[in-house]
């Protein structure tokens, strides 16, 4: 690999990050507009696409105001801490075959996972320095969150990697024949709830719960630190919406369209699924967030990964009727533990 | 057993959201391009004052709780009043409209805009002339049911575009 491909595929993949920012904030925000019977924004251009442009403009020109009594340095930095993390995720993420900064790094899975969660030291940082206690409590709460979630998140992705054989993941998109989503549901379920509560998005946004904590982490922020945080949040969702695309969804596999078409579609699609979950459900509180996590997600992903492995020692192809089989097991599953569920020693109601 | 607590109703959430996108219009309206319709009965800015039905009489200042309406007057010919100041400070007007049920000539109306922002206090403060109808100051049916019944009907959202019925 010579200069000329680091420097390219480092300026693409920085306009293929900018861009789906852009495209997902406004696919967001008219999205929510659509599934709450409103019409979102329509000013800013033709349909409103230039809303996002016109944000940015704006929040470039708004005074960067720094609390008193705030750990200064700490305070500027946080947001540097906050976005780097989720630009790094992107060099491991192949847009097609052999198209990346690293497309074929080996333990692919193992660096995105280890980056993305130093993006949580920012937001601490982000909450401890702003010496206010509403930023304080988001950030104690995003800690308990991303440090619960991360486990889930983490088993499920080991079920994947025990059927492809490797952590890199053109080897992952490779080894599926069949899509991972169809060929362990139970396995992605999991993924996407956790990888939900990771991205702090609704129903787990509880860091940024407004009726709560007015902002969370980011109440003490505006101007360009503010917009560092916001840049960090989307370009995390197309990080997260790009793995499970890659890992879930068969990656650029498809027919007839080209593939990193294929790959941009998947990736769309995640991400309209998870604006729509957004919009339906409400916030969840803090006991049953934990609860979630750790009495329901937890053990289903550890029966997810017993499963899939006594699966790999019987039928080493894994055949279409397998697919049959673990769906039958989540839906069997996921029935038993809403029942075994309970919150509060069964006091509270789940 | 029910289902709603095993994931069934998660799932009727997401699809009546679903419907939300598919089948329904928006349900908000696009402000100053579009308008709806208000109450046929708007108590709104401003006062609308008809010089030809006033007689002077002063039933309107009497019957105001702020004190707000200001009027003076002279003996004009044919045994009547002339009003010479008429002047209301909308500033301090609190729309209850005591003077237009007040008045017994019917010279008084309540008005049906709502785009009446000043940058001002003066300009709040309306005098003879600028008080008489006009095309962007229509009157509105409170206490005035003749007027009442020529205004359109009430666009009510929560119902969507269902027809009133008429009585």
């Amino acid at each position: 690999m010579d200069w000329g491909h680091w420097v390219f595929y480092a300026i693409v993949l920085f306009a293929f990050v900018l861009n789906f920012v852009m495209a997902f904030i406004y696919i967001e925000r008219r999205g929510i507009g659509r599934f709450q019977i409103r019409m979102g924004p329509n000013r800013a251009g033709p349909f409103g696409v230039l809303q996002p442009v016109a944000d940015g403009i704006k929040i470039m020109f708004k005074e960067d105001i720094v609390p008193e009594a705030a750990d200064r340095w700490v305070h500027a930095l946080a947001p540097v801490v906050a976005f780097f993390p989720a630009m790094l995720v992107f060099a491991a993420i192949p847009l097609q075959e052999g198209a990346g900064l690293v497309p074929d790094l080996n333990i692919g899975i193992l660096y995105i996972l280890a980056i993305s969660s130093v993006s949580t030291v920012g937001v601490f940082m982000a909450g401890w320095s702003s010496s206010n206690k509403y930023s304080l409590m988001g950030a104690m709460r995003t800690i308990a969150q991303m440090v619960s979630y991360e486990v889930p998140l983490i088993l499920s992705l080991v079920a994947v990697v025990l059927v492809a054989g490797s952590l890199s993941l053109t080897e992952i998109v490779k080894s599926q024949h069949i899509p991972f989503a169809l060929l362990m549901p139970l396995a992605f379920i999991i993924y996407f709830i956790a990888a939900l509560a990771e991205l702090n998005r609704t129903p787990f946004d509880l860091l940024e719960a407004e009726s709560e904590i007015v902002a969370g982490y980011h109440t003490e922020y505006s101007g360009m630190k503010f917009a560092m945080f916001y840049l960090g949040e989307y370009a995390y969702a197309v990080a997260i919406s790009s793995i499970a695309a890659i890992v879930f969804l068969g990656g650029w596999k498809g027919p007839l369209l080209p593939p990193f078409l294929w790959f941009f579609i998947k990736l769309v699609s995640m991400f309209v699924v998870i604006i729509w979950l957004r919009s339906t459900f409400p916030r969840v509180r803090v006991d049953q967030l934990m609860g979630l996590a750790w009495k329901f997600l937890l053990p289903l992903a550890l029966i997810n990964i017993f499963v899939v492995a006594v699966e790999l020692q019987v039928w080493p192809q894994l055949p279409w009727g397998v697919v049959v089989i673990n769906f039958a097991i989540a839906g069997v599953l996921i029935l038993l533990w809403s029942r075994l569920f309970k919150l509060g020693g069964g006091r509270v109601a789940a | 057993m029910r289902l709603d607590n095993f994931g069934l109703g998660l799932a009727k959430g997401m699809a009546l959201t679903l419907k939300h996108v598919l089948a329904r219009k928006p349900i908000t309206t696009q402000y100053p391009e579009e308008r709806l319709a208000n109450s046929r009965r708007h108590r709104g800015p401003e006062l609308i004052w008809v010089p030809t039905k006033c007689t002077g009489c002063a039933t309107c200042a009497t019957s105001c709780p702020q004190g707000n309406i200001e009027m003076i007057t002279s003996v004009s010919t044919h045994n009547s009043w002339h009003v010479e100041k008429y002047e209301v400070d909308h500033g301090r007007c609190m729309f209850c409209g005591l003077c237009v049920e007040a008045c017994p000539f019917d010279a008084l109306y309540m008005g049906r805009g709502y785009e009446r922002a000043t940058n001002n206090r003066n300009q709040l403060v309306l005098s003879k002339e600028m008080l008489q109808m006009a095309p962007d100051r229509q009157p509105s049916g409170y206490f005035r049911p003749d007027v009442e019944a020529d205004l359109p009907l009430q666009t009510l959202l929560v119902y969507g575009q269902r027809k009133e019925k008429e009585t």
